[in-house]
């Protein structure tokens, strides 16, 4: 039997029956799909995550004060208390090591803004001038905190997207007054919006220098110190550089910790990856079960030709050429049901994207391929049992069947 | 050379714990372009006889020979191209492929062995016109009336032009006239060359045949001639040899 004719005569014989081949067709292609969009959802998280942490900015190392027992990130880093405070001395030392390009101290609190009498919560960054080129960000009018004052605290601020809205609708801001906390401050800069990073929405900021702030909340000591390396190479001995100057000068204790946005990211990167792989592999559980059923119908389809197998030895046909067109027609069904499972899921990737335009829901290659191979795989594994019965069966017993 | 030679052919059946012999020592030889009629009541082995000659089925012991080579011992697939290539099959219950169009049924045996769809085509429209059914070929079985069935079943049967032809109670599910028609048409065949086996019980339709072998409990107790000079290609002195 030549190929061609041995899929059309699968085809046909697959179609002959249309609702049993929808109902095994249905079955692959809801396992394929679930297979897509689980793992768009997976991928899609951990693109999610690993573009907000690339909001943060570029090469960047991160002291946090406090010393973390396993060094690796987690959110107990945030509370430990250190007996030293990062402070901006700190800070300023690391700016002499060869390997950094720019190092932006941070410290944070909650205060209130006043203007107009419009009054709104806020959380107020102390930071210097170069924060805004660690982070990346830009402005959408004015200019942003004056450079080399990092002792001073002049009665400046910078203002997040959102608050400038909130406050001054679509009015001027820059050169405006406000009271911050209690304090008269000039807005010399409205941030460009920039949307959420590391769970701190940008857009609702408000910068001042980093002393002006201290003074505010009354502390001497530093939330981060962002570092920013010379280069991807130079990230390694710019976190090994910071890590031995504040050793250095907190008399020799590690009393902080180290990050690089790097580790974190892997970090991120390889969980959510194990994540989707293991959303995965469910998924694929449900292909085992499309290819049981796909093996169900050929047995059925087997036990009622059974005539027809005897019809077709009578005329001459091997076993071999009709395991063949059993096969075939068992892979047609799983690769049918693939190519629709494929179009299912791709389109409900493409609604979570609609719905959720921030989500980068896109299913990764190799599940996709890894799917698309296994349900025609499952289909020609668990076909074989079906087509062999059916090319081993007896002629004259076959055509009593009829 | 006869064309079938049967020496000493048994095939037994376990039914529970007993043997039946279907078969019992057959003996017989068919030359070329004979009409053979086999007769006898149901459980004679008639149908078992005629499994066997199309090698659908194996003797437990003795030799078949068709045209001078032994086919008992051929493995499946060799048997399977000796049906393809020299045995046509004509059923009882027509067995055409509910879903093939009638055209397409013909040319199940050509697609089987592999011929092209352009030579398929050829032949099918041939077979479509020599059997009178050019306005049936799209139509699929349920369309087709029984004689027409039975004719796309025949046509089907010596699409391949086979040396042999097999017909399994050919008659059983049709009325007398269309029955006729299909012996006719059989015995059309046959005047061509094709030597024909007819199994049947209708004795009306054995006593067609040229040569009647009757048959009870496996046994061959009965090989009449009939001769009739204006139907014979083949001599009485063929086969004797």
């Amino acid at each position: 039997m030549r190929g061609p004719d041995v899929i059309r005569f699968a085809r046909d014989a697959a179609s002959g029956n249309p609702l049993r081949t929808a109902l095994s067709l249905l079955a692959m292609a809801i396992g394929v799909a679930a297979v897509v969009v689980l793992t768009a959802l997976g991928d899609g998280a951990r693109r999610y995550v690993v573009a907000q942490f690339s909001t943060l900015g570029s090469n960047l190392v991160i002291v946090l004060p406090g010393r973390s027992a396993t060094g690796g990130f987690s959110p107990a880093n945030a509370v430990t208390r250190t007996p030293r405070d990062l402070t901006i001395d700190d800070a300023a030392a690391l700016l002499r090591s060869p390997h950094v390009a720019r190092v932006a101290p941070l410290t944070a609190g909650s205060s209130e803004i006043n203007v107009g009498g419009k009054l709104r919560e806020v959380i107020v960054a102390g930071t210097t001038a170069s924060y805004l080129q660690v982070r990346n960000f830009h402005m959408a009018q004015g200019s942003f905190l004056p450079e080399g004052e990092w002792t001073r605290s002049t009665p400046v601020a910078v203002i997040g997207g959102s608050v400038y809205r909130e406050l001054f609708g679509s009015g001027t801001a820059v050169g405006e007054y406000v009271r911050l906390g209690g304090r008269r401050v000039r807005v010399i800069g409205v941030l460009a919006a920039t949307g959420t990073g590391m769970g701190m929405n940008t857009d609702e900021l408000v910068l001042v220098p980093v002393a002006l702030a201290q003074q505010m909340f009354d502390s001497n000591t530093l939330f981060r110190v962002l570092v920013q390396a010379q280069s991807r190479n130079a990230i390694e001995s710019a976190k090994r550089h910071a890590a031995e100057t504040i050793k250095a000068r907190h008399g020799g204790e590690e009393d902080v910790t180290v990050i690089t946005q790097d580790a974190v990211l892997a970090t991120f990167d390889r969980l959510l990856g194990a994540l989707t792989a293991g959303v995965a592999g469910i998924a694929a559980i449900s292909l085992a079960v499309a290819g049981i059923l796909v093996m169900n119908v050929m047995l059925v389809a087997v036990a009622q030709r059974t005539g027809e197998i005897g019809l077709l030895k009578a005329l001459g046909a091997r076993a071999a050429t009709i395991r063949q067109a059993f096969l075939v027609e068992a892979a047609l069904l799983s690769l049918a049901g693939a190519a629709l499972g494929y179009l299912l899921g791709q389109t409900g990737a493409w609604l979570i994207r609609a719905l959720y335009p921030a989500f980068p829901a896109y299913a990764p290659a190799w599940a996709v391929i890894a799917a698309l191979a296994t349900s025609l795989g499952t289909g020609l594994l668990f076909g074989w049992m079906p087509a062999q019965r059916a090319a081993a069966m007896d002629p004259v017993q076959a055509l009593m069947k009829h | 050379m006869p064309l079938i030679e049967l020496s000493a052919i048994e095939r037994t059946f376990l039914l529970g714990d007993s043997t039946v012999h279907a078969l019992a020592r057959i003996d017989l030889s068919i030359a070329q372009g004979e009409y053979v009629a086999i007769l006898g009541p149901s459980g004679s082995g008639k149908s078992t006889m005629l499994n066997l000659l199309g090698l659908l089925d194996r003797p437990n012991a003795g030799v078949y020979r068709l045209e001078g080579r032994d086919v008992t011992t051929l493995s499946p697939d060799e048997q399977a191209q000796v049906r393809s290539q020299r045995i046509g099959f004509v059923f009882q219950s027509f067995h055409l492929v509910p879903r093939l169009t009638a055209a397409e049924n013909i040319a199940l045996p050509m697609m089987l062995a592999g011929i092209p769809a352009a030579e398929r085509a050829r032949r099918v429209g041939k077979a479509l016109r020599e059997f009178g059914l050019e306005n049936r070929s799209d139509h699929r079985p349920d369309q087709l009336s029984g004689g027409q069935r039975q004719r796309v079943a025949i046509a089907r049967a010596t699409v391949m032009q086979p040396a042999l032809l097999l017909a399994d109670e050919p008659t059983g599910n049709l009325d007398r006239s269309t029955g006729d028609d299909v012996i006719a048409l059989l015995e059309t065949l046959n005047a061509n060359g094709v030597t024909l086996i007819v199994v049947t019980h209708d004795v009306t339709v054995g006593a067609r045949a040229h040569r009647q072998l009757r048959m009870e409990d496996g046994r061959l107790i009965g090989d009449e001639r009939r001769d009739r000079a204006d139907h014979r290609r083949v001599t009485s002195a063929d086969l004797r040899k």
